[in-house]
This record gives structure tokens, sequence and C-alpha cells, in this order.
């Protein structure tokens, strides 16, 4: 077997909440290998919220280890988690969060300008993962003037734009209609299949959840049930 | 991220939010523009009351024996006048006592003015400034002559009633005719001219060109001073090493001329156009003492505006900052972003300053005698300025922002 993606060894998280703490995650326990689609549900205040931000390296865990791509990241300074973030994860939000006032384009370059990329590599690099989501003709487009969907899809391109080692989507559809939301699905479906990129996405939606090839379930805090789908 | 991709960013920002931005960059626009306008003013006053107006009001080298000092620094008290008006008059014999004393290669001059009205035919002037003076006035005071000639020492001992006037009066009274040869009554006397000065300019938006000069022997006597008596006794040095010298001198035949005792003040002054430039030399010392601290207060609360105004920006910027984090953004890309965002406001508000500043210097020079002089190390310190405060208000912002949690700041609504 290869060297799993991310390697999560009794992860817990703590929140102090007005005198008293809440434990968000009570020892976790996760492997995902390079090219799974996994699906993380469970309803809500079951934790998935706060194992996205660990796997994200948006947070760091109260107790725990977590190796992402062979490196252990737990014990990471801001700093070095922001290094991390930026070459090895790509995310998808719910809300998209584009920034309103630059284009789709300058969009897609933003964690390449962090990277240090010069700017003619970047905007080709941008221009091209544009392209391959489908919104080649609208690389100047304020995200004011995109649908949910094609914004959805600039956030994408933007997710895949630095080859991340996972992409993170966080209710990637939760803001679209359903027509919409299987178009986002199937870009998720191909970039799994043709790319073989390792996917982790959150959602509540089971309906969502079924296009995974894996679903973990997490309840109070703590992993429920880890299946694969048939294939 | 690179300096100058930052700065785009920062001018996108400030260009998206004109009427916040203009708040922002007002402290510095204000701040920078009085500090330029007012050296700007002041510098060009330094110039020229160095270089004009000592120069060709006193002259260069040159000293005068009067009974009171004609340029005062600050306040006189009445006592101080009332001693002044006890001091006995200089004369005619004063003036070859002074001359005598000293070697050839020093010149020496009567002056003694008075204002009076000048007539020819039907036309009167205005009150134009009538001096009785010795022949070696017009070399102490560069004098040269334009049309005509000065006047001899046979006509200064013969007390010809013969006039050297100044280009405007020429101008005024002769309008397209040869001024030579032809008459002007001042005080009621007949002056023929024999001379035209050149043009001596302006200073402090005072004409330099509306005199006339008559030997201090002629009919002007009666009209400046009582018999005998001068205004002043005007040596100019030939080296600027031998006028202390002379000074001294001068002083020693005065005091003996006075029968002053050792323990006695002068009872006379020698004025130097270092007095003047001392006078100023003051006022301009208050003025830079005082710029700095007018210039501090309005950067300072400029730069407690647009701190302010950075605190506003972070804050409802939480969520671009939380997204940018997500993307890879270290804590020093967020704080260099607020930074230069900051010193990009206050820069460009000091830019404007200045232009402003330089644009009010012009304006003053425009409606008032007063110059301008442009210096170059001062716009320097503008821009300086404005950077600086945009980086010190920019700071604490700019670390808020760099510190929040990217979890968080995600969350931000």
């Amino acid at each position: 077997m290869s060297e799993p993606v991310i390697r999560i060894v009794g992860l817990t998280r703590d929140y102090p909440m007005g005198g008293e703490t809440v434990h968000a995650l009570r020892g976790v326990d996760l492997e995902i290998q390079p090219n799974e689609y996994v699906a993380v549900m469970g309803p809500s205040g079951s934790g998935k919220s706060t194992l996205m931000n660990l796997i994200g390296c948006l947070d760091t865990p109260t107790a725990g280890q977590y190796w992402l791509a062979g490196t252990e990241v737990s014990r990471m300074s801001d700093d070095e988690l922001a290094r991390v973030r930026n070459r090895q994860i790509g995310f998808v939000f719910q809300t998209f969060n584009l920034l309103p006032r630059a284009s789709a384009l300058h969009n897609v370059e933003l964690p390449l300008v962090y990277a240090g990329l010069p700017a003619r590599e970047r905007r080709q690099r941008a221009a091209q993962a544009l392209a391959s989501v489908g919104l080649g003709d609208r690389m100047e487009h304020r995200p004011a003037e995109l649908s949910g969907g094609q914004r959805q899809r600039v956030a994408i391109a933007r997710a895949l734009v630095t080859e991340p080692s996972i992409i993170l989507a966080d209710e990637p559809t939760g803001n679209l209609d359903s027509t919409t939301s299987e178009e986002i699905m199937k870009i998720f479906e191909d970039l799994y299949r043709t790319r073989g990129q390792t996917i982790v996405m959150v959602t509540h939606e089971a309906d969502i959840a079924r296009h995974a090839a894996r679903v973990v379930t997490l309840h109070d805090g703590m992993v429920s049930s880890d299946r694969l789908k048939a294939a | 991220m690179p300096i100058y991709e930052a700065i785009t960013l920062a001018l996108g920002t400030i260009r998206a939010q004109k009427l916040k931005s203009f708040f922002s960059l007002v402290g510095a626009f204000i701040g920078v523009m009085f500090l330029i306008a007012v050296v700007s003013i002041v510098k060009g006053m330094d110039k020229y009351v160095q270089e004009d107006f000592a120069a060709k009001i006193f002259g260069i080298n040159t000293f005068t024996v009067t009974r009171r000092p004609g340029f005062q620094a600050g306040p006189v008290s009445e006592s101080q006048r009332r001693a002044w008006r006890r001091r006995p008059q200089l004369y005619e014999d004063d003036f070859h006592a002074v001359r005598a004393a000293l070697p050839p290669e020093f010149m020496v001059a009567i002056e003694s003015d008075n204002q009076a009205e000048g007539v020819v035919g039907t036309k009167h002037s205005a009150y134009i400034q009538v001096s009785g003076v010795s022949e070696e006035l017009f070399k102490i005071r560069d004098y040269r002559i334009a049309e005509g000639r000065l006047f001899t020492p046979q006509e200064i001992s013969h007390s010809a009633n013969v006039v050297v006037i100044g280009k405007d009066v020429a101008d005024s009274f002769f309008t397209g005719l040869d001024p030579l040869g032809r008459s002007i009554r001042i005080a009621g006397f007949p002056y023929t001219v024999i001379g035209v000065i050149e043009k001596q300019g302006k200073v402090f938006g005072f004409s330099l060109d509306r005199f006339a000069i008559a030997p201090y022997t002629s009919e002007m006597k009666k009209i400046v001073n009582p018999h005998k008596v001068v205004d002043g006794i005007i040596v100019k040095s030939p080296t600027a090493a031998a006028m202390q010298d002379a000074m001294d001198r001068v002083e020693g035949v005065m005091r003996s001329r006075h029968h002053l005792r050792p323990e006695d003040e002068d009872d006379f002054h020698l004025d130097t156009q270092e007095d003047v430039l001392s006078f100023w030399a003051k006022i301009s010392k208050v003025l830079y003492t005082a710029l700095p601290m007018l210039v501090g207060i309005s950067l300072l609360v400029g730069g407690i505006v647009l701190m302010n105004i950075m605190l506003m920006a972070v804050a409802e910027r939480t969520r671009e900052i939380g997204i940018r984090k997500s993307l890879g953004a270290r804590r020093r890309d967020i704080m260099a972003q607020f930074l230069v965002e900051a010193a990009t406001l206050s820069t460009t508000g000091a830019v404007l300053g200045i232009v402003a500043g330089l644009l009010l210097a012009r304006l003053v020079q425009a409606v008032s005698p007063l110059p301008m002089g442009v210096s170059v190390p001062w716009l320097v310190v503008g821009v300086v300025l404005g950077v600086g405060v945009g980086i010190v208000s920019g700071v604490y912002p700019a670390s808020r922002a760099a510190r929040l949690d990217p979890v968080a700041a995600l969350r931000f609504e």
C-alpha cells in the first residue's frame, strides 16, 4: 500500500466556551489514500466542520497527530501551516469565498501569488485552470457577474491551480440548486476519475455523499462508520 | 507578495473606496501641504532677504553710521526711543572726519533721505524718495547710469541743483521723452535732470526706482535735514575682512568727536546688513520652530484618522483576510498588504499635499510680494513623512489583520 495522503491518529479538538469545554473531536483516527474520493458526513454538531478545519490546516488540534503527505503538520506554526495550505490543499467552500472586487482570473491566480510565482506563469496557469472548468470565456468577469454555479467553478479552478495533494470541499453545493449541484458534482467526479485527484468532501446531504467512493460518518466527535461504496 | 503588486492592490482598493480613501489621506495631505507651502515661502524669503533685500538696501560689506538703529528686531521700549531722540545729530563734519580716518580704498558717502513730491509741468508724482548724497554713494550702491551722467565733485562743491533720477521717475514724468536736461521740481525747487539710473527692481513689492538723488550741498539739504545735518554716513569696505577693523576705527572717531568717556555707551549706531539678516534669522527660526509642531499635529491627527479607517477596513475585510489566509497568505503577507495600503494612502496624500503646497506658495507669490523658493530636500521630507505616517498608523491595524484566526475570519459575515 502506498503512503496515505492523510493520516490522522487520535485527533482531538476542544474549544473553551464560557467556563466549559466543548469537545468537538474526541479522538478521530482516519487514513485517506491518494486518489480517494471521501465524503465526510454527520449531523450538525458532529464535528465535521472541526475535522475539515484541521484537515485543511486552518486550525491545530488539542491533541493527536496529523500527517499530510508524509509530513506531520499538527505541531506547525501559523506561517508553516500557511505554506502547507498554499502547496497541499485546495479549498472549495459552500459560500465560494471569492474576492468580490477581483476578476475570475485574478481570484484563481491568488494562491499562485502567495506561492511567489512570476506574473506570467501565474496568468497562464490560472487561465488553464479556468478553461478546465469550462470558464475560459469568463476570465475577466467579476464574481457578481457570474451565476452561482459559475462562481463555484471559479472556486474549483482556484483550488486546482496549485495542483494540491487534496481538494477539500465544504458543502460545495449547499448554496446551489439541484441542477447546478449536479454539474458541480460532475466536475468533482471528473477530477477524481481522470486526474486521480484526492477529494475530501464535507456534506450533510446523502444525495451528494453518494457521489463519493467512501463515506466517513462522524457522530459526537468520533467516527461512527467508514464504508467503501461497492464499485 | 512583491511590493509593486502590493501597491497595485492598494491602489485598486483606494479606487474602489474613494470617499473613505479621501478621508484617510486628508491628514497627510493637509500636513504636508502646509509644510511645503510654508517652507517654500520661508525659503523664498530667505533667499530674497539675503540676496536682494540686504544687498540692495544695505549693500555688501557696507555699514552706515546713524543716530539710531534703522532696523530693530523686536519691540522697542518708549524709554529707549526717548534715549535715541536725545542722541546728538550727525553732521557733515563727521563725514569728513570718517573719510579722513579711512584709507582711500574705502568708499565713504553721505546719504540723507526724505520723501517729497515731484512736479513736472502739471504732472505731480506720488511721494518719491529724495536724497542728498556725496559722489561716492553711486559706487557704494552700485548704481549704474543708464542715460546721461552722475554729478561731479565740482557740482557738489558748487551746490548745483542737479538730480539723477530712478527709472520709474523718468518713465512716469518723461514718457516718450528724453529726460536729460529737463527740469523737475522737488518740494518747490527746480532741478535739472542729468542722469537716469538703471532699473533696480523691487523688494517686497516696493519699487527701488522711485528716487531722485541730488548733491547733499544742493537745495535738497533743506528738505531733508537741518543745516549741516546728515542722516547717515555710509562706508563700504573693499573686503569683508577689512570691515570689522574699519567699523572699530569709525567707532573710535565718532566716540572722540562726541567726547565719550570709556564707560559711556555709543550715542550713535553702526548699521550693517547683519542687523537685517539677524532679524530675519530670528523670524525664520520662529517659523521653523512652529512649523514642525503645526505639521506634527496635523500628521498626528491624520495618522489617528488613518489608523481608525484601517481598523475599520480590517474589520470589514475580515472575510477577505480569511480567504487569503486559506489560500496560503502568511502573517507577513497580510501585514504587508495592509501596511502598504496605509502607506500608499498617506503617501498619495503627501504627494497631493506637495502639489497643493507648491500651488499655495505660488498663489501667495502671485497675490503678495512674498516670493517662493522650492526646496528639494523638503519635498523629500514631505514624501518620507507620508510614507512614515502610513507605516506608523498602519502597524497596529495590519498586525491585527495578520493575527486573525483563519477559521473565525472565514466564518465572518
